[in-house]
C-alpha cells in the first residue's frame, strides 16, 4: 500500500522489527513461536523428569500384553487371553457402533420432532416442544442414568415371558425388553448369503447411478424421469429375487422365552440400550431445532414464487424448499453427529464397554500406563472428529453459494 | 330512486341487516378443535396418539409424585408410611430424601455455618455482571466488577482477608504502572512493565506480605477446603469461573484464528481442533491423571483448581468458535472502514470490530455456557461431589439405599430450571439484538 511506497527503501534498522508494519508480523510470530517452544520444552522437561523419578518410560509395548479382563459386548472375537491392543480395538468398535446407530436414530427423532413441532396440530407441536426443551436443558448424564433406571427397574423380568400365562409379551412377537437386556432376533446366514449381500450393495449403487442419470437428463433436457418408484423397485426387486432364487439363505433366530432366561437371538445389553436411547433422544432434540430453523430460514417468498410458477405443494417442497433448507441444516447436523460421537464417552455412567472403558479405563488401571493410554485415547477421538469435520468441510465447499 | 324501485321490485330494504354471528362451526372451541386437532385423517391419528402418550406418561407420573411422602427419615420409614396410607402395591414417591438432604445437594460438605457464603458470592457475581450486560447502568459500577473476583474468592474459600487483598493490590499496581507509563514512557516498555510488575509482586512479595498482615490483624472467615465444595455450589462455581476465564482466552483464540499471520493462525487452529476433537471427560481424566506429569516435581494442587483450569481451556475453544462466527458475520466494510480511518489492529478490534462481533455472539456464548454448566456433571466421574456424585453417595448411605428416581428427578428439575431460564434469556437477547440491527 501507500506506506510501502513512502517509506525509505534503503537500509534495515532493528527498530523496524517493532515499528514497521511490514516486519512487525515477523517479530510477533517469532515471539509467539519462541514462547510456544519454551512452554513445550518446559512441559517435556518436567515430563521426562517426572517419569525418571517414577522409574517409568514411554513404551507402547503394553498393548501386546495379556489383557486379562472380560468385555461383555464384543463385535470381533475376544477373550481375556487376548492383548490389551485387541481389547482397545473392541472398545473402539463399541464406541463406533453406539455412535453410528445413535446418529441414525438421532436423525430420525430429530427430523420427526422438528417437522412435527411446526405442525398445525396444537397438541403435537406442544408435545414436541416439551420433548425438545426437556432434553436440551437437562444434562445428558442424567438422561443416561434415568433411561438406564427405566430399563432395569421398570421392565419385566425374563421369566415373566415364560410359562403358560406369561405376564409380559414380546414386541411384535420377536423383541423382548427385559430388565436383563433386550433380546432381538439373530440373523443366520445360509448358503449364498454373501451373494445376497453383494446383490443388495449393487442395487444401492444402481440407485445412486440412476439418480445421477435422472438429474443429468433433467439438467440437459428439462424432462424429469421417475426417481422414487424406480429407486424403490431397484432397492427391493433384485434382492428379493436373489433371496427366493437362492432358497432363502437368510433366516432369523427368534429369541424364545425359557424358564429363567431367553434362548436364542441376540442379547442387547441394557447399558447399550440406555446409552443409545439417551444419546439419540438428546441429540435428536438438538437436531429438531436445527431442522426447524432450517425450514423456517427459507423465506416465504420462495414458496410463493414456486406456487406462482405453478408447482404443486409436494414439488415445491422437494425442488425449492428442501434443497435450500438442506444447505442450512447439514453443517450443524454434522457437528451434532460429532457431538454425539464425543458424548458416547459418557458410557462411563452405565458401564458400557466403549474405548474409554477398555483402553482409557481398565487397561490404564492394570498397566499403570496413563500417559500412553490417554494419548492413544485422545488420538482415537481426534482422528474420528477430524474425519467427520473433513467430510463436513468437503460438503460445505460443494454447496457453498459462491460469493465475491 | 326508491320510488321507481317501489314500482318494479316487490320489496326494497333500506336499512342494514344486523350482523349475524359467524356459523357455530367456525368459532369458539369447536372450531379451534376442528382446525387444530382434527383437520384431516393424519391429524386425527396424531392427536389420538398424542393424547394416548400424554395420558400414559401423566397417569404414571402424577399420582406417584403427588402422593409422595415428605418428612420421613429413611427409605424404610417411607415405606412404612406408604403401607399405612395406601393399599398394598401402590407406587409412591419418597420425596423425604430431598427434604432431608437438600442442603447437602445444594452446598455439598460446606460447613453449615457458612451456608450464607455461596449465595452471597453468587449475588456479588450477579451485581458485578450487571454493568457489563446493561450498558445504561452507571459506569462507576465497573469498579465493583474489578473487585468482585477477589471478593468472591474470599467469600467462597475464606481464610484471612489479606490473601485476596494482596492479590488485588497486584492488579492495582499494574494499573498504576499502566497509567503513569502511558503518559510518559514508550508504549512497549509500559506494556512489558504492566505485565511484569504485578507478576513479580505476586511471585515474591504477595505471600510474605499477606502472612505479615495476617499476623497483625487476623481478620477473615473460616477457611473452606476445596474438597468440601459439592452439590450445585460446585457446579455453579466451576461453570461460572470457567466461562468467565475462558471468555478473554476464547476471544484471543478467535482473533488468532482469523489472523493473517501464518504461525499464529495455525497455532490457534491446532489448539481449537485439538480441544474440540476430544471429549471433555477425556480432558478431565487427563487433568486428574496426567497433569502432574507435566508440572515440576512435587507440585500438587487441588483437584477443583485443576478441573477449573481444564474446563476453562475446554470452553475457550468453543467460545473461540462462537466468536469467530460473530467476526465472520460482520460485513467486510466494517473492517475496511476501520483500516481507512487509520486505526491500528488493536484499536480497530477494540473500537469497531469486537463490540459488534461480541454483541452478535452473545446468544452463542450463553449457549456455550449452558452446555458447560450441564457438562459440570461429568466431574462426578473423577470423584468430585457434584449433584450426581452426591446422588451416588446418598444412594449408598444406609438410610437411603435403594432410592433411585426421586433424587435424579429433583436434580434434573433444578438443572432444567437453570438452563431453561438461561436459554430463554438468550432467545430474548437474540430478538432484541436483531431488532437493534434493523
Amino acid at each position: 500500500m501507500s506506506i510501502a511506497e513512502n517509506s525509505p527503501p534503503r537500509g534495515f534498522r532493528p527498530g523496524q522489527l517493532l515499528y514497521d508494519s511490514r516486519y512487525r508480523s515477523v517479530t510477533i510470530q517469532a515471539i509467539a513461536l519462541a514462547l510456544l517452544a519454551a512452554l513445550l520444552i518446559y512441559l517435556i522437561r518436567n515430563l521426562v523428569d517426572n517419569l525418571h523419578a517414577l522409574g517409568k518410560d514411554i513404551n507402547f509395548g503394553f498393548l501386546d500384553n495379556r489383557a486379562g479382563y472380560d468385555i461383555n459386548q464384543a463385535l470381533i472375537p475376544y477373550s481375556n487371553d487376548m492383548s490389551h491392543g485387541r481389547a482397545a480395538l473392541v472398545g473402539m468398535l463399541n464406541t463406533l457402533l453406539v455412535a453410528s446407530l445413535g446418529c441414525v436414530a438421532a436423525t430420525i427423532f430429530g427430523v420427526l420432532a422438528g417437522v412435527l413441532r411446526l405442525s398445525k396440530n396444537w397438541l403435537v407441536s406442544r408435545i414436541m416442544t416439551v420433548y425438545v426443551e426437556g432434553f436440551r436443558n437437562v444434562p445428558l448424564v442424567l438422561w443416561i442414568i434415568l433411561i438406564y433406571a427405566l430399563l432395569t427397574e421398570a421392565t419385566p423380568q425374563p421369566r415373566d415371558f415364560a410359562g403358560d400365562n406369561p405376564t409380559a409379551s414380546m414386541l411384535f412377537g420377536v423383541i423382548a425388553i427385559t430388565n436383563r437386556g433386550t433380546y432381538i432376533p439373530a440373523p443366520i446366514w445360509g448358503e449364498g448369503g454373501r451373494l445376497l449381500v453383494l446383490v443388495f450393495v449393487l442395487s444401492l449403487i444402481a440407485i445412486w447411478v440412476w439418480r445421477r442419470v435422472a438429474r443429468r437428463r433433467q439438467a440437459a433436457t428439462g424432462r424429469t424421469l421417475p426417481v422414487v418408484w424406480v429407486s424403490l423397485a431397484i432397492l427391493i426387486l433384485p434382492t428379493l429375487i436373489t433371496f427366493l432364487a437362492l432358497g432363502r439363505p437368510l433366516t432369523f433366530d427368534v429369541p424364545e422365552a425359557a424358564r429363567f432366561n431367553f434362548r436364542g437371538g441376540v442379547t442387547v445389553l441394557n447399558s447399550f440400550m440406555a446409552l443409545w436411547l439417551a444419546l439419540s433422544l438428546y441429540t435428536g432434540a438438538f437436531i429438531a431445532e436445527i431442522v426447524r430453523a432450517g425450514i423456517l430460514a427459507i423465506s416465504k417468498g420462495q414458496t410463493e414464487a414456486a406456487y406462482a410458477l405453478g408447482l404443486r405443494p409436494r414439488r415445491t417442497m422437494s425442488l425449492v424448499i428442501l434443497p435450500q433448507a438442506m444447505r442450512v441444516i447439514i453443517p450443524p447436523l454434522i457437528s451434532q453427529y460429532l457431538n454425539l460421537t464425543k458424548n458416547s464417552s459418557l458410557a462411563i455412567a452405565v458401564g458400557y464397554m466403549d474405548v474409554r472403558a477398555t483402553l482409557g479405563g481398565i487397561t490404564i488401571n492394570q498397566t499403570g500406563r496413563e500417559l500412553e493410554g490417554m494419548l492413544l485415547l485422545a488420538g482415537f477421538y481426534l482422528v474420528v472428529s477430524l474425519v467427520i469435520s473433513a467430510a463436513m468441510n468437503l460438503y460445505n465447499r460443494r454447496i457453498a453459494i459462491k460469493e465475491r | 330512486m326508491s320510488d321507481t324501485h317501489a314500482q318494479t321490485v316487490a320489496q326494497v330494504r333500506d336499512t342494514m341487516l344486523p350482523p349475524a354471528p359467524p356459523p357455530r362451526r367456525e368459532t369458539g372451541a369447536i372450531h379451534w378443535l376442528r382446525e387444530n386437532l382434527f383437520s384431516g385423517w393424519l391429524n386425527i391419528v396424531l392427536t389420538i396418539l398424542a393424547i394416548w402418550l400424554v395420558w400414559t406418561v401423566l397417569s404414571g407420573f402424577v399420582p406417584w409424585a403427588w402422593r409422595g411422602i415428605w418428612g420421613a427419615g429413611s427409605l424404610t420409614e417411607c415405606r412404612q408410611i406408604r403401607d399405612q396410607l395406601y393399599p398394598a402395591g401402590t407406587s409412591v414417591a419418597c420425596w423425604s430424601v430431598i427434604s432431608e438432604r437438600w442442603q447437602q445437594l445444594i452446598f455439598g460438605f460446606y460447613p453449615p455455618g457458612g451456608y450464607w457464603r455461596p449465595p452471597v458470592a453468587l449475588a456479588v457475581f450477579l451485581v458485578a455482571v450487571l454493568p457489563i450486560l446493561f450498558t445504561d447502568l452507571p459506569r462507576r459500577l465497573l469498579w465493583l466488577t474489578v473487585a468482585a473476583p477477589f471478593l468472591i474468592f474470599f467469600l467462597l474459600w475464606g481464610g484471612t482477608i489479606w490473601g485476596p487483598l494482596t492479590m488485588a493490590l497486584g492488579v492495582v499496581l499494574g494499573g498504576v504502572v499502566w497509567l503513569t507509563g502511558r503518559r510518559t514512557g514508550s508504549p512497549l516498555v509500559t506494556l512489558v512493565a504492566t505485565i511484569l510488575v504485578p507478576l513479580l509482586f505476586w511471585m515474591f512479595l504477595a505471600k510474605p506480605l499477606a502472612a505479615e498482615l495476617a499476623q497483625l490483624a487476623p481478620w477473615g472467615l473460616p477457611r473452606v477446603a476445596s474438597k468440601d465444595f459439592g452439590g450445585f455450589t460446585l457446579s455453579v462455581v466451576i461453570g461460572l469461573s470457567a466461562i468467565c476465564l475462558s471468555l478473554p482466552l476464547g476471544v484471543l483464540l478467535a482473533l488468532g484464528r482469523r489472523s493473517d499471520m501464518f504461525f499464529i493462525s495455525k497455532i490457534a487452529i491446532a489448539y481449537i481442533e485439538l480441544i474440540r476433537g476430544v471429549p471433555l471427560i477425556v480432558w478431565l481424566f487427563t487433568a486428574q491423571l496426567l497433569l502432574n506429569y507435566f508440572l515440576p516435581r512435587g507440585t500438587n494442587f487441588d483437584l477443583m483448581l485443576r478441573v477449573i483450569i481444564m474446563a476453562t481451556l475446554f470452553a475457550a475453544a468453543y467460545i473461540a468458535e462462537v466468536v469467530r462466527g460473530g467476526l465472520a458475520a460482520l460485513p467486510k466494510g466494517q473492517y475496511e472502514a476501520a483500516d481507512a480511518l487509520g486505526l491500528d489492529y488493536w484499536q480497530a478490534m477494540r473500537l469497531i470490530v469486537l463490540p459488534q462481533a461480541l454483541k452478535i455472539s452473545i446468544p452463542g456464548i450463553v449457549n456455550t455456557f449452558i452446555g458447560l454448566f450441564k457438562d459440570t456433571t461429568l466431574v462426578a466421574f473423577i470423584g468430585m461431589y457434584d449433584p450426581i456424585g452426591l446422588a451416588t453417595a446418598i444412594r449408598a448411605s444406609t438410610d437411603w439405599q435403594g432410592i433411585y428416581w426421586e433424587i435424579y428427578v429433583f436434580i434434573a428439575l433444578v438443572f432444567f430450571i437453570f438452563c431453561f431460564a438461561m436459554s430463554r434469556y438468550s432467545i430474548w437477547l437474540e430478538r432484541r439484538l436483531e431488532r437493534s440491527h434493523r
